[in-house]
């Protein structure tokens, strides 16, 4: 333990002999340097004008951190200027480490989602836990107790190779320490697509409860301060991990980069969360941060940057694990459950005494100045002097290439063919039907892997097939015993891919009309950008768009995004993924007793489902009018189309009809206001027919009679249009229909079930056992060993 | 209220805390709203249990279950006295971590191991207790599959020892409702003098309909109290 560190030391430290430049030269050697370091040649002209000469080799390393795509947001960041961020409900917005919105009175949700895609394809269970790890620390470091998680995960073809080896182990890595750390894991999204064979995406949300008056945020304010270091001690793991995550892979890159793996403690993470909290309740602290991407490097400058101040360091009291570190390497380390401290001098003997309760590795190790530089030495030497702004609000923005926008491709024949096959080849639909259930099905083998019912507040979660509902109870809300909030996440990216601006607003969409069905009213947004390259034009338009879309989405659900993260470059060999805006949309509820799942729970009692579906609507499919009228309900980049092996770019995406949807907002509401609601599903991938299935598949292996009326495939497979599968008491049936009448509704009964041991689903395209159904739909998951 | 809520609120329970341990708030919350009971919190290297009249070990992940699950908390200063408190027929519930404790503390017997599937396993499972009632609440561990060898686990048997099985929600304790691969479906046992209960399933999450549709944890925590 090393004694305080005062503005002398700085002072004097700055006199320190510089650590060597490196030199610049025409040599081979040079340029590889600076393309190791991702770093361009008029950023190195810029380094040099900052720097007034060369760098030291410690301060190219900060440069290429700061400035890369995942620390700087370089590429995104006149783009996301778009996003309407303002609301009655914001208390933080986005640029903090989490948002923030309000709940109730004073209590208020810190929320984030983030990505970890580029370690989790290299290593799949590190890369995957600590990308738990990261988001929660981003949650907690506000001072909010973490009550909620949820990931959503693409990976490539299920018969794609790696495939099978990714999903056990990303699951496991997650599982693993959200379990450890004792945070329910209660819902998220999963699909699989070729686009995602060479590069997956693992995007983790955390939800925090935290009083508006018990905000931290990340400033090294009060010039003379301490800074303290927290947690696990540094080693040589994820050095560069945000480089890496803001580059592409080549083939051959994969695997040869573990070194930039992060490695995950989830025992840690829980002491480091219980001692955050502890000394963030008692006022111990001043500023603070988690030391993520670019570990003490982005959280320093960050600090530094926000508070306008400068801080010095001497890395000889980093704790380290390993032997003979460097500054290079100690400033760079993304070892993981680390905090960074800002705190008053006299607070050091409270604030030691609560970190060696919790046993955590912890010491001062540098102190806030005026001086409006970054000064850093090791071994008596100064290794970084470097003034704070360049760094942070002053790294570079750039305007990227944009390509014009695409043609609309209109008409296709190929899904006018897919229609006409599903129509009249009864075969064909009925393999349409269990492959979508093996696309799509169960995904049990994932969520019996998490923790789901800690903190006793889940009420609905992954095996409710909808929004996770929990249950808010604290002394703050005491007035509202049954308050809940209500969480949806997702993104349909083969609909993105066909037209992002509509497919990016149908995502918000999308979460929006989950939360309604599980009775929620949306509150904000989070967002988690997946991309190609951003060197790539047509990817920034897909990124243009996407956020054009989203903002639209906003604008019209009247929900803002508080918070979210850019991960550009998810391109191997040059193939980008599908743009994959993954959207979280967090709301509340005033009574979870009427929360509803968006699966039929009881395995005893027939029932008969409805399809509450605009007026219009209902007019337009009979007559078959499929043109490009909002609302349609078409083919278009559907479940149907990828089964049939079409590209998700034939035809377009009819635009969202907002009006219709918030009259199906409102018909919900009214129904739930009269506890009409005994289970509620929106109608999404895959169309109403599937819908109807998954709503009762738990109940397919005992062998029930189903019978769905659909008469044909649009109605059955087709996608879109602001519908709900809604299953209430048949004695309410009267008052139901007349109540969504007023909201330009209609109810119409598509699907009964009966546990008659029958055995037997009937569709417009024959009779299919309910067993067979049974085995497709809990054989989705390309997972081994958990029958 | 009832008459048997006040005699319950009066009680002291000391819920005890590992680093690691993360249902200990939860078992707090239970305790609270639905018996008014202000559980004390008790640290794990204090050497002596304050005056209670139980003591719950909670679930957790205590000290990261690095080496075997409970291995390195058994060891924890605390444990000895929870050790004396059982002996002098002092009642002691442990919950999923707190059960792998007792059981590494030796306080109770068997042991558990990984599950069958080798992975987490998190669901609603059924259990049948001794007078043939089915409860249901979730389970959600790793190493939750309880063994002991034939020998024990006639004497077990013999003397009443085993306190739940995993069931069929008609009672059958059968290998389809076995989550784990636990010997004979066993859950949770008692000790000989049924003082001391370990179990893997979580009673303090099934405490209201709104979790989960099943508030049977409650009936689990209410013998507990009245074996007090």
């Amino acid at each position: 333990m090393h004694s305080e560190i005062t503005l002398a030391h700085a002072n004097g430290a700055a006199k320190f002999p510089q650590a060597a430049c490196i030199s610049i030269t025409e040599s081979p050697e040079f340029s590889a340097l600076l393309k190791q370091h991702k770093i361009s040649g008029a950023e190195f002209q810029k380094i040099m004008e900052i720097k007034g000469r060369a760098p030291t080799l410690t301060e190219l390393g900060v440069f290429s951190a700061m400035w890369s795509e995942h620390c700087s947001y370089k590429s995104s960041r006149i783009h996301l200027k778009r996003f309407p961020t303002t609301g009655k409900n914001v208390v933080v917005g986005p640029g903090e480490n989490a948002g923030v919105v309000r709940l109730e009175g004073q209590m208020c949700i810190a929320f984030k989602m983030e990505s970890h895609n580029h370690p989790s394809y290299i290593e799949p269970y590190q890369g995957a836990s600590t990308g738990v790890g990261g988001i929660l620390r981003d949650v907690f470091c506000m001072g909010a107790r973490p009550f909620a998680n949820l990931n959503c995960l693409r990976f490539g073809e299920k018969t794609h190779p790696r495939t099978p080896f990714l999903v056990p182990r990303a699951v496991k890595g997650i599982g693993d320490y959200g379990n450890c750390v004792g945070v329910p894991t209660v819902g998220g999204s999963i699909s699989y697509d070729k686009s995602y064979n060479g590069n997956c995406l693992v995007n983790a949300m955390t939800l925090g409860l935290i009083r508006d008056d018990k905000i931290f945020k990340g400033f090294a304010t009060g010039v003379g301060n301490l800074v303290v270091y927290v947690g696990s001690a540094t080693g040589r793991d994820g050095i560069h991990g945000a480089t890496m995550a803001s580059d592409s892979f080549a083939g051959a890159a994969q695997g040869t980069s573990k070194t930039t793996i992060q490695v995950g403690d989830p025992f840690a993470e829980k002491l480091l969360l219980e001692a955050t909290l502890e000394v963030l309740e008692k006022n111990l602290v001043i500023g603070i941060q988690d030391m993520g991407a670019a570990g003490l490097t982005s959280s320093s400058f960050e600090m530094a940057g926000r508070a306008e101040n400068g801080v010095y360091f001497d890395l000889d009291r980093v704790p380290v694990r390993a032997q003979e570190m460097t500054a290079y390497e100690i400033m760079l380390s993304e070892s993981q459950e680390r905090m960074l401290m800002v705190i008053e001098p006299k607070k050091w003997p409270e604030l030691k005494q609560v970190l060696q309760k919790w046993q955590l590795a912890h010491d001062i190790i540098g102190v806030v100045t005026n001086t409006g530089r970054m000064q850093v030495t090791r071994n008596g030497v100064l290794e970084i002097d470097l003034p704070v702004s360049p760094l942070t609000d002053d790294a570079p923005v750039y305007a990227r290439p944009v390509a014009p926008p695409k043609e609309k491709t209109g008409e296709s024949s190929l899904l006018k063919s897919l229609e006409q096959r599903l129509d009249l080849n009864f075969d064909f639909a009925a393999k349409t039907l269990t492959r979508a259930l093996r696309e799509t099905g169960s995904k049990h083998k994932i969520y019996e892997q998490f923790d789901r019912h800690i903190g006793t507040k889940s009420v609905l979660g992954p095996e409710h097939g909808g929004a996770a509902v929990m249950w808010i109870r604290s002394e703050e809300t005491k007035q509202t015993p049954y308050l809940g909030v209500v969480i949806a996440a997702g993104c349909n990216e083969r609909r993105v891919k066909n037209t992002p601006a509509i497919g990016a607003a149908e995502a918000v969409l999308k979460c929006v009309r989950e939360i309604t069905a599980a009775g929620g009213r949306p509150l904000a947004v989070t967002d988690c950008l997946n991309f190609g390259s951003a060197e790539d034009p047509n990817v920034m338009r897909e990124f243009s768009d996407s956020v054009d879309g989203i903002s639209e989405a906003c604008r019209e659900l009247d929900v803002p995004v508080v918070s979210g993260n850019v991960s550009l470059y998810n391109s191997t060999d040059g193939v980008s993924i599908h743009p994959t805006p993954m959207i979280g949309v967090v709301g509340r509820m005033d009574d979870i007793r009427k929360a509803t799942p968006a699966v039929y729970t009881s395995n005893i009692e027939p029932a008969e489902i409805f399809l509450l579906t605009p007026k219009f609507l209902l007019k337009q499919n009979k007559v078959a009018d499929h043109n490009n009228s909002p609302q349609t309900v078409s083919f278009v980049a559907s479940l149907a189309a990828k089964l049939d092996g079409l590209e998700c770019t034939e035809g377009s995406l009819a635009a969202v009809d907002w009006e219709s949807e918030r009259s199906a907002f409102q018909a919900m509401e009214a129904l739930r206001g009269a506890d009409l609601l005994i289970a509620v599903r929106s109608v999404g991938e895959g169309g109403a027919g599937l819908g109807v299935v998954k709503m009762l598949a738990e109940h397919l292996v005992l062998s029930p009679s189903i019978n769905i009326q659909f008469q044909h495939a649009t109605d059955f497979f087709g996608e879109g249009g602001a519908r709900y599968l809604i299953i209430l008491p048949p004695q309410f049936l009267q008052n139901a229909k007349s109540i969504v009448s007023k909201f330009g509704m209609e109810l119409e009964a598509v699907a009964k079930i009966k546990f008659d041991k029958k055995n037997v689903v009937q569709t417009y395209f024959g009779e299919i056992s309910a067993q067979a159904l049974s085995v497709e739909f809990n054989s989705a998951q390309p997972i081994g060993g958990l029958g | 209220m009832s008459p048997q809520k006040d005699a319950a609120s009066s009680l002291r329970v000391g819920v005890l805390q590992f680093p690691g341990s993360n249902c200990d708030a939860d078992c707090v919350d239970a305790l609270r709203r639905h018996f008014q009971i202000e559980a004390t919190l008790v640290w794990h290297q204090d050497t002596k249990l304050p005056k209670l009249d139980a003591v719950i070990v909670p679930g957790g992940f205590s000290f990261g279950d690095y080496l075997r699950s409970g291995a390195l908390a058994a060891h924890a200063p605390v444990m000895q006295d929870v050790k004396r408190f059982s002996e002098k027929g002092g009642a002691v519930l442990g919950i999923c971590n707190g059960f792998q404790i007792l059981v590494e503390s030796k306080i109770l017997p068997g042991i558990l191991l990984h599950n069958l599937s080798q992975t987490f396993i998190c669901k609603t499972v059924h259990l049948k207790d001794q007078s043939g009632n089915v409860l249901t609440m979730p389970i959600a561990h790793g190493e939750g599959r309880f063994y002991i060898d034939k020998k024990d686990l006639a004497a077990l048997t013999d003397e009443g020892m085993i306190a739940y099985q995993y069931s069929s929600l008609a009672g059958e304790v059968d290998e389809a409702s076995n989550p784990n691969g636990s010997v004979s479906n066993i859950a949770g046992i008692y000790s000989k003098n049924k003082k001391v209960l370990g179990m893997m399933p979580h009673p303090e999450r099934a405490t209201d309909v709104a979790m989960g549709g099943s508030k049977d944890g409650l009936v689990v925590l209410r013998n507990f109290i009245e074996r007090i």
